[in-house]
């Protein structure tokens, strides 16, 4: 474990975390949703060097390039501008939530500081591929199989709740 | 290393339980959900060079649930947009006592 790696583990850390912070408090989407997009580049590279290519580069093509791109389609279609978001919640409101998440993170560091891990890290091996391709369409088949009507599910579900609301609105006119 | 990385993804976890509680706009809320489940794919992944490569098939299938979740969730957010014509939660409240 090299000074260089350890030095972007933590360089890579900082910057998802100090996204992360950063998306959730701006006000404006399109802001937050980039914000969110550097999140999710930053944990691309954590994938990476935890050994993980394939994800990365699933990660960035995923969420960076399909699911933000959503997101960011979904805002501007919308036309939502940041008169649309009151973001009046009570004092109080604000300080049960924070204490309520740092309560949360207090307790989640606990148990990761406590647990004993082994020592032993599993090799990466040199194809990095094969080893995921054969556990996924071996072991988790059905799984896998189940997804395809997940999704098949879900393309029908946007369709049929996106085209629901336009004949409502034509109904309406 | 390991354990390096399962405290910034509880760390990114918080995050997104703090802004899914304190956020009002729903598209914001979407991407506060999001940032959860890429804070357990991290933890997944990093759990993977312990215990095997099951975990990185796990993160495969969260990624397709995250992605189905969005396109419905969306959807659903724009029905309601066009229903109540803001995206305000503490303005939509036709369940609220």
């Amino acid at each position: 474990m090299g000074t260089v790696f350890i030095v972007h583990f933590w360089l890579f850390s900082t910057l998802a975390i100090g996204s992360a912070l950063a998306m959730v408090t701006r006000r404006n989407p399109v802001a937050a949703a980039l914000w969110l997009v550097n999140v999710m580049f930053a944990l691309a590279a954590l994938y990476v060097m935890l050994g993980a290519q394939f994800l990365g580069a699933t990660q960035v093509l995923v969420y960076a390039g399909a699911v933000m791109v959503v997101f960011v389609f979904v805002v501007m279609l919308l036309n939502l501008g940041v008169g649309d978001d009151s973001e009046r919640g009570s004092r109080v409101a604000a300080l049960t939530a924070s204490a309520i998440s740092a309560g949360l993170a207090a307790e989640l560091l606990f148990v990761v500081r406590s647990h004993p891990l082994p020592a032993t890290l599993q090799p990466v091996a040199p194809d990095a591929l094969a080893p995921i391709a054969d556990s996924l369409f071996r072991e988790n088949l059905v799984a896998f199989e189940v997804t395809s009507v997940l999704l098949l599910v879900a393309v029908v579900g946007a369709v049929v709740l996106a085209k629901r609301g336009r004949v409502a609105d034509e109904a309406r006119s | 290393m390991i354990r390096e990385a399962l405290v910034v993804s509880a760390i990114l976890f918080s995050i997104g339980v703090l802004g899914v509680l304190t956020r009002r706009n729903a598209l914001i809320l979407f991407m506060c959900v999001e940032l959860m489940l890429n804070a357990v794919n991290l933890s997944f992944i990093a759990l993977s060079r312990l215990h095997g490569v099951t975990g990185q098939v796990f993160v495969l299938f969260v990624m397709t649930v995250a992605a189905a979740e969005a396109a419905v969730g969306l959807a659903i957010v724009i029905s309601v947009f066009r229903h109540y014509r803001t995206l305000d939660l503490s303005r939509i409240r036709l369940l609220r006592g």
